[in-house]
């Protein structure tokens, strides 16, 4: 699903995108959660077909999607990022968006779209 | 051998991760590969996370060898881990509510870290912990 779609169907908004070809990149897989520790855990392969979502607006969601290689993190509940921590996302270029959508919400509209979970093993 | 030397504070919160950041970045450089380095990556920031939310701060060394391993030693300064068997339980966790407002908390750090590391080894006493995690590259 491409990015254009998904926050077409979250109604979501951009905080950071590097450029506008970004909303052409295809995003296979979704996993939610705002408990690092299970991002961590759980996220194993296709890490840059992996989009996240997540109600934790702080540096650690930006941190642990740098560790993990993933590309795109969009918050719920209409959270945003404060400037330093807007600035982190920047430099470590990873596109950031925010929905009013909760996160219940997030998961069901992209998943009755066709974007699969995580294959947990 | 490579070595380097990373020193991580108590309640730094504000800055918890940079480290394994500056890690994975420096590993980067070196060539080592993506799913090795990503491995790696994780088990640095859970343990560097530990250290800021359970020890009161401490170092990390990083030893590249070779033959091949990629070495970080975690030692911190106490209090240590009354019980390593349940920090070894997924899901047991004493983390405190700041730690969980961070995300953090869930009871899967020291178990993620054993599952992607090649050796793990943990000592612990109340005068501090020491954890010893390689990878190997080739």
């Amino acid at each position: 699903m491409k990015v254009l779609d998904i926050i077409k169907i979250l109604n979501a908004k951009p905080l950071y995108v590097k450029d506008e070809d970004f909303y052409n990149v295809d995003f296979n897989r979704a996993f939610a959660s705002d408990l690092m520790s299970d991002v961590l855990a759980l996220i194993k392969k296709e890490f840059e077909e992996t989009l996240l979502l997540t109600g934790l607006c702080n540096a650690q969601s930006l941190r642990t999607a740098e560790m993990l290689d993933l590309k795109c993190l969009i918050y719920v509940r209409g959270k945003e990022l404060d400037q330093d921590t807007l600035e982190l996302a920047k430099e470590m270029d990873i596109a950031i968006f925010t929905t009013n959508c909760t996160m219940y919400e997030a998961c069901g509209r992209l998943y009755q779209k066709g974007l699969s979970s995580i294959d947990v093993v | 051998m490579l070595s380097e030397k990373y020193e991580v504070a108590r309640d730094d919160y504000a800055n918890a991760g940079r480290v394994s950041s500056q890690v994975k970045q420096y590993l980067s450089s070196l060539g080592v590969s993506s799913d090795v380095l990503r491995r790696i990556a994780v088990a640095c920031y859970e343990a560097e996370i530990n250290m800021i939310i359970h020890a009161w701060g401490g170092a990390i060394n990083l030893n590249v060898t070779d033959d091949g391993v990629i070495q970080l030693i975690f030692k911190d300064v106490g209090p240590g881990i009354t019980d390593l068997e349940k920090a070894l339980t997924p899901g047991w966790s004493t983390a405190s509510e700041e730690a969980r407002s961070f995300g953090f908390g869930a009871g899967m750090g020291l178990v993620n870290i054993k599952r992607v590391s090649d050796e793990f080894d943990i000592v612990s006493s109340e005068e501090g912990t020491t954890l010893t995690i390689g990878f190997k590259v080739s």
